[in-house]
């Protein structure tokens, strides 16, 4: 008998409509791949599934009675359970608090924590009861949510983007578990777009673009490319070959240190690394390694010893993010909403934010808006920035479309050295390539680029060298022709110390 | 100087009905916080607690009634800036403090037929044998009922903090709204329960000032009590029985400047009186100053608007 | 159903139109509890909202109580938009007042129109100190800004009640608590003959211009703005987060301190215990009022100054009680944070749909 019957869904949000009739049904003990670009409806799909939105039309069939949950603890009662993306976890809870606040009826503390040893052994997901979830890695705190969703015996298991966060070798590990838990009858919908795991793991697929169902079909039978077309509805486009040929070193970074200031943030341990001109470095590894802190001291934003970052000889581990971008230092961060730019202001004004002194749009301590504006507009038009003009708020734009304002920003800056990161992090696969593509041509004129991304594809298709941040230290960077993904995982481990043994071996 | 004409008993046990009106608005203040929501106006809640309290004593002759009355008026008038900040989604700092300057305003414009009169007395604790022990007896067993209520309610608190589930769920809502939401908790209704808890406490703590200390209505009477308990509950971590310390120690300084004044002790008065202030500057410098640790002890969520999404 | 629907781009006709429906909404509110309080609603609202026009004494006076208001509130701003939250200028107010008065004391019975500007300056840089106090605590231990400068309120008041029944005490006083009277040379000049609207008010005027071209030409105005809306990317562009929050603080403390000054050499004439009337306080619902710009506060300003001269006027012909309008003032604060949700929010009916 059929498990879940979904029947045309349809859920309007203002200016869009994120689910358009969806329909299909899920079978019980299938893993059921949830396809689609970011913004094609998925996680609103899920989220109706699981009680935090109501449907505006279309209806819903659990084992053949009707269900129409209000709220996900109706959802879970049902058998429903749900595995974040961006976790629902509290980092000053512990493992056995946070996994008591996701069930209905949970029982007494001790017999709790028995009972999340038990699960997590027999689904090879070690965790301690008693640990506090701010301590955790992302790979930990994504066992807690899975404990959490176990310990409800669900019928059906719904993970949004589970692996963008994990190392190879805990996909593996997580792939066994679902594989295990489809085996014993619980039905997976596992929503991802990296198409070489649902044709693994995947035995059937529905592809969702535009809020709409526009193909079924069995993964295992389509090639990646096939996939990836279903759900962009058009040819893709290939990168074109880049041939590589570094000059001088630009950027070098030595023996970096940087204790982290935030609760459950990562110290930086002696990073060093160099990158030359027309080079891109690649810098690898799970969230929460140090990205952050790495980036706040090439920002210029956390001050480090003087000596330990060097632009073009010159040392600059002191000097302030306004002064290293008259040097030629220009930076992206990952967040692109309050940090990057500034949410409510203009693109005119968020231009002056990284434009103003390299670009001289201030004079006598006054704004030059006629320049400004100019400025602005010249990354609009470069960048192709869909937007109905620079007087236009950042919030207002679509989240592809500020990236490549904010990536524009920077690059047409001419930087000596250029630090992105997370570059194409929640943008559509359109303005990802173009973002890419705009990095490389960079590099090809000279510039020194770092990309610091989980994503391993993206680092893969444009760094020249490759490293990967684990436990806020750096493994040794080495050519990224003819690494392979094994040895990739074994890095983000944490196996840093192997790594160059081998490297010396 | 003499400082013989000191009791030290009656030091202590002034110290201790100085630091209740405290202890009660800081405890409240503390649950409210501890749900992510970071309610400024303290002062304005206490001061109208103190004249609902008082009014309502004095027209029906009775204390408790005037008790009751005080929770539920600070706990309707806290719960204007419920709504502004929970459902407008007002800002939280400007909204408490304008909760601060209407409560003042409403507390004066209320309180004015009742200056000068002198409420129904408050019963004390009174128990065969052990009120009349020997220093033992004044030390605890003879004040009036409301300070043993203050001690419960804190023992009360943590128990629920750190116990219950209830409690549990309080505090993953202050930690993280947005992973509270989305695991079906509803982040909004909680929040005004704990603002509303907030202002029953801190219109207690008013009460027990115009009812029990004073006891008598005077405009602007709680003069800064209800930003002292903002200040005690980062003095305290977050903690209760941290609370109760904070807000014993204010008493401590509080009585013992007003008995430097009654000593005749030759500063003028005025320099005394500022002791309680500058006393708070002092401890939120030095509460303050370890950053990661403050940072790790306030409620992730503190201050930050919630809207949910679809 | 009423539902919030986020707005793509904040509203700027709302950002205009929610003061004035706030005032509205103040006026029928106030009204409801004037009658409560058995007054004619409607004759009250007249005596506070129109009547001050009506006369010109009353229309001067709307200058000597807005000048301070708005001098404040301008400093105000600066702090409020960059998240800065300095809710002390009652006491900055107070110690601009005790160090222009001390400085204009201490050179009695001299002569000069030099007195004055340094009594401006010496009253400037007092407000100034007490405000670097929270500034230096938040810079240096992460104190909270809102706790120490409220808690440094008390601290000035205690402190001028003591220095003016102390050091400063006139001579001559019968040992009132109070200092003599300021000279001639020692008190603010009159701009309009036959009223109490002295030179500060010019003062005010210029404070109003120049933070309009600070916040809309200026790097530094840009700066405040980026800091308050997005912290994290004021850092990235590489402001100095301390060095806003002590011009932020400093200048709203200086401007405090002179509208101490000011009405100590002006309306008042003395140093007196009384002087703080709360203006520092009021000053925090006129900056908002005016949405923190600069032209909005001098509108603010003037609607706030009608509330305390047609509060008085009330006071006197209906015994309406003072602290009505305390009241009065804490709803119209209400009621604006209780509309700013239409600039960035859309309400939405809601049908109810079945599935």
């Amino acid at each position: 008998m059929t498990l879940l019957t979904i029947e045309g869904l349809t859920k309007a949000y203002p200016g869009v409509l994120a689910n358009d009739h969806v329909s299909f049904t899920i079978e019980p003990g299938e893993i059921h791949a949830l396809l689609g670009e970011n913004g094609a409806g998925k996680s609103t799909l899920v989220k109706m599934i699981y009680g935090l939105v109501r449907p505006d039309s279309g209806r819903m069939a659990l084992h053949g009675h009707p269900f129409a949950p209000h709220k996900p603890g109706e959802a879970r009662a049902a058998g429903v359970s749900m595995v974040f993306q961006h976790f629902s976890l509290f980092e000053a809870l512990t493992v056995a608090e946070n996994i008591t606040l996701g069930m209905e009826n949970a029982p007494p503390r001790a017999e709790l924590s028995a009972r999340i040893r038990d699960v997590s052994q027999e689904y090879g997901l070690p965790l301690d009861p008693d640990r506090l979830v701010g301590d955790l890695s992302v790979g930990e705190r994504q066992r807690v949510e899975i404990v959490r969703c176990l310990l409800q015996n669900p019928r059906l298991l719904i993970m949004d983007e589970p692996t963008s966060v994990l190392t190879p070798q805990e996909v593996d590990t997580l792939f066994q578990t679902l594989r295990k838990l489809s085996a014993e009858g619980v039905a997976i919908l596992y929503i991802s777009h990296k198409l070489d795991e649902i044709r693994t793991l995947c035995q059937r697929a529905t592809v969702l673009r535009g809020g709409k169902v526009v193909a079924e079909c069995t993964p295992a039978d389509e090639t990646a490319r096939s996939l990836a077309e279903m759900m962009i509805g058009g040819e893709l486009a290939m990168p074109k070959a880049r041939s590589f040929s570094p000059g001088e070193p630009i950027l070098r970074v030595m023996e970096l240190s940087l204790p982290s200031q935030t609760p459950f943030g990562t110290d930086l341990d002696r990073i060093t690394f160099q990158v030359r001109a027309g080079e891109i470095l690649g810098i690898g590894g799970v969230a929460g390694n140090g990205q952050d802190e790495l980036m706040a001291a090439l920002t210029g934003e956390r001050a480090v010893a003087e000596e330990m970052i060097v632009l073009s000889g010159r040392h600059i581990g002191r000097t302030g993010p306004d002064r290293r971008r008259i040097l030629g230092l220009l930076t992206a961060p990952e967040q692109r909403l309050g940090h990057a730019a500034a949410p409510a202001m203009s693109l005119t004004e968020n231009a002056f934010l990284t434009g103003r002194s390299r670009q001289k749009l201030d004079s006598l301590g006054f704004v030059n808006r006629e320049s400004t504006r100019s400025f602005a507009r010249a990354i609009i038009e470069r960048f192709d920035v869909r937007t109905p003009g620079a007087a236009t708020p950042a919030q207002a734009l679509s989240g592809g479309n500020l990236q490549k304002y904010v990536i524009g920003r920077e690059v047409l800056q001419k930087p000596a050295a250029l630090v992105v990161n997370q570059p194409t992090w929640g943008v559509d696969a359109a303005a990802a390539a173009a973002i890419r593509q705009s990095i490389r041509d960079l590099a090809a004129q000279g510039s020194a680029v770092v990309v610091i991304s989980q994503d391993l594809d993206e680092l893969m298709e444009i760094s020249d060298t490759f490293a990967v941040l684990a436990g806020g230290a750096l493994s040794v960077p080495q050519p990224a022709a003819g690494l392979s993904v094994e040895k990739i995982g074994l890095m983000m481990g944490g196996n840093l110390a192997e790594e160059a043994d081998h490297a010396e071996a | 100087m003499d400082f013989s004409a000191l009791n030290p008993i009656a030091l202590v046990a002034s110290l201790v009905v100085a630091a209740t009106p405290l202890l009660f608005a800081a405890l409240g203040e503390l649950v409210t916080e501890k749900s992510g929501v970071l309610n400024l106006g303290v002062e304005g809640m206490m001061i109208f607690g103190a004249i609902c309290g008082f009014a309502i004593s004095v027209e029906s002759g009775s204390p408790w009634l005037g008790l009751v009355a005080a929770a539920i008026g600070g706990a309707l008038i806290s719960l204007i800036f419920g709504v502004l900040t929970q459902v407008l989604l007002s800002n939280q700092v400007a909204t408490g403090l304008a909760l601060t300057m209407f409560g003042l305003g409403l507390a004066a414009l209320i309180g004015q037929p009742y200056a000068g009169i002198k409420p129904p007395s408050f019963p004390k604790l009174d128990l065969p044998v052990l009120s009349d022990l020997p220093v033992i007896g004044p030390l605890l067993f003879q004040y009036d009922y409301m300070v043993y209520v203050s001690l419960a309610l804190t023992v009360g608190i943590w128990l629920f903090l750190t116990r219950s589930r209830a409690g549990l769920v309080l505090r993953a809502v202050g930690e993280n709204h947005d992973a509270a939401h989305s695991l079906g908790y509803n982040v909004i209704l909680i929040r005004l329960a704990a603002i509303a808890f907030g202002g029953a406490c801190a219109g207690l703590g008013g009460a027990y000032l115009s009812l029990i200390r004073v006891p008598q209505w005077t405009e602007g009477m709680t003069a800064g009590a209800g930003w002292i308990a903002l200040a005690i509950v980062v003095f305290a971590s977050w903690k209760p029985w941290r609370v109760l310390l904070g807000a014993y120690l204010f008493g401590g300084v509080t009585i013992l400047q007003l008995n430097l004044q009654a000593l005749g002790i030759s500063i003028q008065s005025q320099y005394l009186s500022m002791t309680p202030y500058l006393v708070t500057i002092i401890v939120l410098v030095i509460m303050s100053a370890d950053r990661s640790r403050a940072a790790l002890n306030a409620p992730a969520s503190l201050g930050r608007v919630f809207h949910k999404t679809g | 159903m009423l539902r919030l629907e986020p707005r793509r781009r904040p509203s700027k006709l709302m950002l205009g139109l929610t003061p004035v429906l706030a005032v509205i909404a103040t006026m029928i509110a106030g009204g409801i509890l004037f009658a409560i309080l058995g007054k004619n609603p409607v004759e009250a609202i007249r005596i506070i909202f129109i009547d001050p026009f009506l006369d010109p004494f009353s229309r001067t006076e709307l200058l000597v109580k807005g000048a301070p208001l708005v001098l404040i509130a301008i400093g105000l701003s600066l702090g409020f938009r960059a998240n800065i939250w300095n809710i002390g200028a009652e006491g900055q107010f107070v110690i601009g007042a005790l160090a222009g008065g001390a400085t204009g004391l201490a050179f009695y019975p001299m002569e000069g129109i030099w007195i004055l500007p340094v009594m401006a300056i010496a009253g400037a840089a007092g407000g100034f100190a007490w405000a670097m106090i929270p500034a230096f605590l938040k810079i240096r231990f992460n104190a909270n800004e809102i706790l120490v400068s409220l808690m440094l309120v008390y601290v000035a008041i205690l402190l001028l009640s003591a220095l003016v029944s102390g050091p400063l005490r006139d001579p001559d006083g019968f040992n009132f608590p109070e200092s003599r009277l300021f000279h001639d040379s020692a008190t603010l000049p009159i701009i309009i003959s036959g009223s109490r609207a002295h030179a500060g008010v010019l003062v005010a005027l210029a404070s109003v211009v120049i933070a309009y071209v600070l916040l809309n030409r200026h790097v530094l105005g840009y700066q405040i703005k980026l800091t308050g809306q997005a912290p994290k990317a004021a850092a990235f562009a590489g402001v100095n987060a301390n060095r806003i929050i002590a011009i932020c603080l400093g200048t709203s403390g200086a401007l405090a301190g002179l509208a101490g000054m000011f009405e100590a050499a002006g309306p008042v004439g003395q140093l007196v215990p009384a002087l703080p009337v709360g203006y520092g306080f009021t000053a925090i619902i006129v900056a908002f009022l005016g949405r923190l710009n600069p032209i909005g506060i001098l509108l603010a300003g003037g609607v706030m100054a009608l509330t305390y001269i047609g509060g008085e006027t009330a006071q006197l012909t209906l015994s309406l009680p003072a602290a009505a309008i305390s009241v009065f003032q804490g709803m119209l604060l209400f009621f604006l944070l209780a509309m700013d949700i239409l600039i960035t929010y859309r309400v939405r009916i809601r049908r109810t749909e079945v599935a």
